[in-house]
């Protein structure tokens, strides 16, 4: 049985998750599961008066497990009771988006461990661009999201506030390995069929390019998509930005994160640039 | 990655610094009073210390983990330094590093395993006794002032953190520390102090190679030295490291910890200073003032060196009450208290191991022949433990010409006597039948045992018939890779 999965927090961005999860779990017939982490490093610190004597005396150290232990028990059993209640609040909406098989799931531990757990029983994993800490920032990345991205083998959703199911894709597309294995799976899924494909490239005019997006049309014709082509030169994310708001696309799909970390910290990543600008959802296959 | 390296030192940082200060405060009368019981000027201890901390802020497996010169360590040099001086102690220190290292990367950390909880609680409670009873020295022969003044500094060590507002805030060590330097300078007292103990740092440790003649001498001199030492250490290191993965409820890697505090002890060695380890007191002192991360460590470190080298002239006058008051502290708040009320609920066999490990290490000075000794009772207690399952059913049948014994149990070298004595050889049978399905044959003593039994047997003219030799031998195997899968231990252990 492999699930969808949504990663819910407290941030306001949790009922687009639960929007886009409820989307993707009708579209593509799979239960849904949603999953809260209660991760401790997460828990908001609370600024416990230091002891700062600097003694040590009769019986310290087994008082002081037992104080650390009371610290982190009450922090806890909150954080458990809000989480609860976070996860109610989404299986009602999920439920009112009319998805009929819902599971919810609290785990401790941190995301990523987690998530990496959970990814044998995963088809697709949905989860918001940032989470609570980061909630007044417009296009900020959340601390999460690219180290779960490169971990996981799964395709992942991301929401952004304002969520709807989408009625027009556009596929980022520029040939390399990491698009290709993107495009295979793109035929294979059924969560995008009957949904209008935009194929866009970024690239030179030239034979080599041409003849990749010819074919990279055929496959996705085949499979089915009613498919609009385009290449373009230029500045990759903004003129995928321009084409998105010209052509109303409303769900952005690409490869992500093709290249390392050291490549990334020495050229910049188009698929961070991407992420943390788009105004519309994302689906990044890996 | 990158994340895991910030969370690991800049989660914390408020909690970090203040901690770190906290600790290096109370750093430096221990590394003096360690200094002073390995038989060095104080400056060895105090620089090692400030290396041992700072390397193990980068090296370590256990953020927030306090690592120094040690009294555990001290006592071993003791007779090296007497016999062959300073530079002979920094080459053993080196080697040490060296061993750690190679304990690390052979995953010796793991062994930790065979350490029973009683034997930890008797090594505590063992460098609790060791540590209280190396001030004994300062405390006989000398006048009532040093009575006095240490009597004092625990009343004010004590008592000071129950003050409102500022007694939570000044650390009452070198509240006492202070105090109590005042007052001799003031009444000047004549008594001894730190600076009559040896040379104090002046200047930042330079690096040095040991002056010691690389021969093959030298090292059949260092080398009995550096093993205790690196066992000591890593032991240590190893049970602080539980201690605070208990406290603060998070993993540290252990194997990761021994390479880290071989490299510690190697560049202590480099930069004069003495073999180090972790600091079951400061530790705790570091998690209680609210340290977590690897930056409380090295702020200890850094703190540390710059108060020295500042300040010589003042750390110079402490009077040695004052630090004896501050290190009997140390090993009142070493000792495990609780161990003493639970001797009444545990097993006796238990308290027997930690009273040995504890007195064992007394009498001997060494923790690691300590260690040694617990570990050999717990397994020895364990052995004649288990040797009690093994039960042995006979039945005849009715004309009294065949019997069937049947063994149900764990058969081994502590159990091998009750097995065989178990058989009857002076019955006149035709035949016997020995079931062995449900027993575990676990080593050869075992499997001989059995052997006599069958020819005792077959002497008297009695057949003998096995069954189920094969799964009990099973268990005599000794690549335990084959165990890992639960289901074939599951296989091996069935009928149980």
């Amino acid at each position: 049985m492999s699930k969808v999965i949504a990663c819910i927090d407290g941030s306001q961005v949790a009922k687009d998750v639960c929007d886009a999860a409820a989307w993707a779990s009708l579209k593509m017939k799979a239960p849904l599961d949603l999953l809260h982490v209660l991760d401790k490093d997460e828990y908001p610190k609370i600024d416990q008066h230091s002891d700062l004597s600097g003694n040590i005396g009769l019986g310290s150290r087994e008082h002081l497990l037992q104080e650390l232990t009371e610290l982190d028990a009450r922090r806890s059993k909150l954080a458990l009771e809000h989480g609860k209640h976070m996860l109610e609040d989404a299986r009602k909406r999920v439920e009112t988006d009319g998805v009929v098989t819902v599971s919810t799931h609290q785990r401790h531990g941190s995301l990523l461990e987690t998530l990496q757990e959970a990814e044998l029983d995963m088809r697709l994993l949905v989860m918001g661009r940032q989470g609570e800490a980061h909630d007044n920032q417009a296009h900020s990345l959340g601390s999460h999201l690219e180290n779960v991205v490169r971990a996981m083998q799964k395709p992942i959703l991301v929401a952004v506030p304002g969520f709807k199911a989408p009625t027009r894709f556009m596929f980022a597309y520029d040939g390399s390995k990491t698009a290709q294995k993107a495009l295979d799976k793109l035929v294979q899924s059924p969560l995008l069929k009957g949904l209008e494909c935009h194929l866009v490239m970024v690239a030179e005019e030239d034979d080599k390019h041409v003849g990749d997006l010819k074919l990279a049309e055929d496959k996705l014709k085949a499979a089915g998509y009613q498919v609009n082509t385009a290449l373009e030169q230029g500045d990759v994310q903004p003129l995928l930005s321009n084409y998105q708001q010209q052509h109303g696309i409303d769900l952005l799909v690409m490869g992500a994160y093709g290249h390392s970390r050291i490549r990334q910290f020495l050229v910049g990543s188009n698929t961070a640039k991407m992420v943390r600008l788009s105004d519309v959802s994302m689906l990044l296959l890996r | 990655m990158f994340q895991n390296w910030r969370n690991d030192w800049f989660s914390n940082v408020r909690g970090d610094l203040l901690a770190g200060t906290v600790v290096a405060l109370a750093l430096i009368p221990e590394a003096i009073a360690f200094s002073i019981i390995a038989g060095v000027d104080p400056k060895v201890g105090l620089y090692a210390s400030f290396c041992i901390a700072v390397i193990i802020a980068f090296t370590g497996g256990r953020p927030g983990m306090i690592s120094a010169a040690t009294g555990a360590m001290a006592l071993l040099m003791v007779t090296l330094v007497k016999e062959h001086g300073l530079e002979y102690l920094l080459a053993a220190t080196l080697l040490t590093g060296v061993l750690q290292i190679g304990a690390g990367y052979f995953k010796l950390g793991d062994l930790m395993r065979f350490v029973s909880r009683s034997v930890v609680t008797g090594f505590v409670n063992a460098l609790a006794i060791l540590i209280f009873m190396a001030q004994l020295p300062e405390l006989t022969n000398v006048t009532w002032h040093v009575y006095a003044m240490t009597a004092a500094g625990l009343g004010i060590i004590y008592l000071f953190p129950l003050l409102p507002r500022i007694g939570k805030v000044i650390p009452s060590p070198l509240v006492t520390i202070v105090l109590m330097t005042l007052v001799a300078i003031v009444l000047q007292l004549d008594i001894r102090t730190v600076g009559d103990m040896g040379e104090l740092p002046d200047t930042l440790p330079i690096l040095l190679w040991p002056d010691v003649p690389l021969n093959f001498e030298t090292l059949a001199i260092i080398f009995p030295y550096s093993v205790g030492l690196a066992v000591v250490g890593l032991l240590e290191s190893m049970m602080t490291a539980t201690i605070i993965d208990d406290l603060t409820d998070t993993g540290s890697d252990k194997n990761r910890e021994c390479k880290g505090q071989g490299i510690a002890n190697i560049g202590a060695g480099l930069f004069g200073g003495m073999a180090g380890c972790a600091m079951i007191g400061q530790s705790v002192i570091n998690v209680k003032s609210g340290g977590r991360g690897r930056l409380s460590t090295f702020v200890a470190g850094l703190f540390l060196i710059v108060m020295v080298v500042f300040l010589d002239d003042w750390i110079k006058q402490i009077p040695m009450a004052a630090l004896v008051a501050v290190m009997i502290m140390v090993s009142i708040g070493t000792f495990s208290w609780d161990s003493l009320r639970d001797m009444k609920k545990h097993p006796l066999s238990t308290n027997v191991v930690m009273v040995s490990t504890v007195v064992v290490v007394v009498a001997t000075h060494n923790l690691a022949i300590g260690v040694f000794v617990g570990v050999l009772l717990a397994s020895l207690f364990f052995a004649n433990k288990v040797g009690h399952f093994l039960i042995i059913k006979t039945e005849a049948n009715e004309q009294e010409t065949e019997r069937g014994y049947r063994i149900i149990g764990q058969v081994f070298f502590a159990s091998s006597d009750k097995f065989t004595s178990a058989f009857d050889f002076k019955e006149a049978l035709d035949k016997v039948t020995i079931d062995l399905s449900q027993a575990h044959f676990w080593d050869i003593t075992s499997v001989t045992a059995l052997d006599k039994v069958v020819i005792k047997f077959r002497r008297e003219g009695t057949e003998v018939e096995l069954i189920g030799m094969n799964e009990a031998s099973a268990t005599i195997v000794d690549r335990f890779g084959v165990h890992d899968k639960p289901e074939e231990v599951e296989k091996i252990l069935a009928g149980h």
